[in-house]
């Protein structure tokens, strides 16, 4: 149960939402403006951090199981390989994606691609991102136990 | 498809795929990590065999990332030297995984199996990432991945003093990186490229400017903290000592190597040996404070009484032997230098995975208190001796045959300073004797506190075959020296353009 009061916790309820929406919109235009899937991943993590610190670390560890994280984090740089190695496979060099036989033109394909590498990088950032956050917090309330 | 042409690339995206495996196996069973690390070094290992065959008979591999030219693109520059460091990296890096199944089930906690075998793999993948790059800022990226698995496995031991360790370790490291970064942007400033080769091109009109200067001085610098070269090697005791063994392994035989692989890559590509050795004496100035490396390092290494941070100190000197031969800027003492990256990477890793299997049977750390261990763990203890006698340099082990071309580096050199750099040698053997020789004796004639029986008792076969491995490979190295050779001897032709 949180401490902080229901204005706070009513704000945070709707304010998540547009976070990770705008976190999402950044990682999707990531190849075309500024921004990208570090950028956006952070974005989207700092939601799942606000979640934590208004309801708690046991309720937030809830949304974003560790197996969860787990899997995000070891997914998104093995997309990346593995988009890096298809180029190879389809006859090119490693990240030569241009190639990859899409019924598109080569600077579309290359689009997708790279937003697929953004998508990967934005699902890693993020699940490091709460992975890094409930580790520090885990500790601080360890520290605070011990007080006790 | 031809898988040939892609070989620079592949040695590293094996382990890099299989190190984010990793989790997703190890969550479902912890036991598939080792083989899953087995089976991925192991390819790294073939493919830099391979990669050593073709860069032998037809030169240096250029290999463009995402098709994109040079220097516009990352470019994966692959020649005798990355090659050399390719092969050592991969084949010691491979036992020391073998090694790790038993030694870390046993000493360290069960839920830091998974995040082990990834981080180790990360840190070969940075290894691997950093002698094949041609890319300057490339370079710095992966040497920060390096170093950041490197703190993370430190501190991952169970030691108490774990955590400092790795503390002090990521300090020096950091700041280290931070000269890297500032060099590598001052010559960004002045030629507006990163690649390597090209860089190399468009400085030239540059040398005698003091951005050049000072560019040099803070890579140097930067290198020479993850080199840990004499005056800045306070790290490396406390990290290479605390670390886990098979760990340990690594970092002195491997991690520091790639750090002595960047200076001689900035000294000799980035910059030309003309420059380096007459206009900016570099190499003469690092051959005195190797000089001195040996010295201290040993000095050091013969105050020590617990066994792994005796050899951690030992790796302090044994650097300043390999930074010596690169100074000497000679065909012989370069060769030497490069050689002896691959003798002590073995003898060294041999002897750590010995430090982790006595660690490992009895629990002792004192140097003292190993007598009677020579009847207790005869297998272990021969490799250890022939891993001694290699850092030593005697012969017929491999560790004497690049001492012995260190030796004639510095007299074809012809000076004065020469001659003193072949007594730093000398005397550095003997000394490096005195706290070797010390350990062999307690072990096989020292006299026992208890009046027991002893009995045979082995590390397990997992733990005995990559010692024995090592240990053979300072004996057959020593004897069949052309081998090595092969890829240091040009390596160090083609790099001083001689």
């Amino acid at each position: 149960m949180s401490l902080l009061s229901v204005i706070v916790r009513t704000a945070t309820r709707w304010l998540i939402p547009f976070m990770q929406l705008f976190g999402l919109y950044v990682i999707i235009h990531g190849h075309a403006s500024p921004g990208g899937g570090f950028q956006g991943g952070v974005i989207v993590a700092t939601s799942m951090i606000l979640y934590a610190i208004v309801f708690g670390l046991s309720a937030a560890r809830k949304r974003a199981t560790q197996r969860l994280r787990l899997v995000m984090e070891s997914a998104g740089p093995l997309i990346y390989a593995l988009i890096g190695v298809l180029g190879i496979l389809v006859g090119g060099v490693f990240l030569e994606y241009r190639i990859i036989p899409l019924p598109y033109e080569p600077h579309i394909t290359s689009e997708i691609m790279i937003s697929i590498i953004e998508i990967a990088i934005g699902i890693g950032v993020m699940a490091l991102c709460i992975t890094m956050f409930y580790a520090l917090a885990a500790e601080e309330a360890l520290a605070a136990e011990e007080v006790k | 498809m031809n898988l040939s042409s892609h070989l620079p690339i592949l040695i590293v995206v094996i382990p890099l795929i299989a190190a984010f495996m990793n989790p997703l196996i190890g969550w479902r069973q912890r036991k598939f990590c080792n083989p899953l690390a087995v089976i991925a070094v192991s390819a790294s290992f073939c493919i830099a065999l391979l990669i050593a065959r073709t860069v032998i008979t037809t030169g240096r591999i250029s290999y463009h990332m995402g098709g994109w030219a040079p220097p516009w693109g990352i470019e994966l520059a692959v020649d005798h030297l990355s090659a050399f460091m390719c092969v050592t990296i991969t084949f010691v890096s491979l036992l020391a995984i073998v090694y790790s199944k038993n030694y870390v089930e046993k000493e360290l906690a069960e839920e830091k199996m998974v995040p082990y075998y990834t981080l180790l793999l990360l840190l070969i993948v940075a290894m691997l990432g950093i002698v094949v790059t041609g890319d300057m800022f490339n370079l710095y990226i992966i040497v920060e991945m390096l170093s950041l698995a490197a703190y993370a496995l430190v501190a991952m031991s169970e030691e108490k003093r774990a955590y400092v360790a790795a503390y002090k370790y990521l300090l020096l490291g950091f700041t280290g990186a931070i000269f890297i970064l500032l060099g590598t942007a001052y010559l960004y400033i002045i030629t507006g490229t990163l690649n390597m080769a090209d860089l190399s091109v468009r400085i030239q009109p540059w040398y005698g400017s003091w951005v050049v200067f000072v560019a040099l001085a803070l890579l140097m610098v930067g290198f020479g903290i993850k080199t840990a070269l004499f005056p800045l090697h306070t790290w490396l005791p406390d990290a290479h000592s605390i670390a886990p063994s098979s760990i340990s392994a690594v970092l002195s035989g491997l991690v520091i190597k790639t750090g002595a692989y960047c200076i001689i890559r900035t000294l000799f590509t980035v910059f030309q040996p003309r420059f380096v050795i007459e206009v900016m004496p570099v190499t003469s100035a690092l051959s005195w404070i190797a000089a001195i490396a040996i010295l201290v390092g040993s000095l050091f290494a013969i105050s020590q009484t617990d066994l792994k941070w005796m050899l951690a100190y030992s790796s302090v000197a044994h650097i300043g032997f390999i930074v010596l031969g690169v100074g000497l800027a000679t065909g012989y003492g370069t060769t030497g230098g490069i050689l002896h990256i691959f003798n002590h990477s073995m003898a060294k890793g041999c002897l750590f995975l010995c430090a982790g299997a006595i660690i490992y049977k009895t629990g002792i750390r004192n140097i003292y208190d190993l007598a009677g261990l020579g009847d207790k763990m005869p297998v272990t203890m021969a490799a250890f001796t022939i891993a001694a006698f290699s850092m030593v340099g005697i012969p017929p082990t491999a560790g004497f045959i690049s001492k012995f071309y260190l030796g004639l580096g510095a007299l074809e050199q012809g000076t004065w300073a020469g001659w003193v750099f072949a007594g730093v040698i000398l005397l550095g053997s003997l000394l490096t004797a005195v706290f070797y020789i010390r350990v062999v004796n307690n072990v096989y004639f020292g006299e026992r506190k208890r009046r027991e029986e002893i009995e045979k008792d082995e590390a397990p076969l997992g733990m005995l075959i990559p010692i024995v491995i090592l240990a053979g490979g300072c004996l057959i190295f020593g004897i069949f020296p052309k081998i090595p050779l092969a890829l240091a001897e040009p390596a160090a032709r083609l790099l001083l353009g001689i």
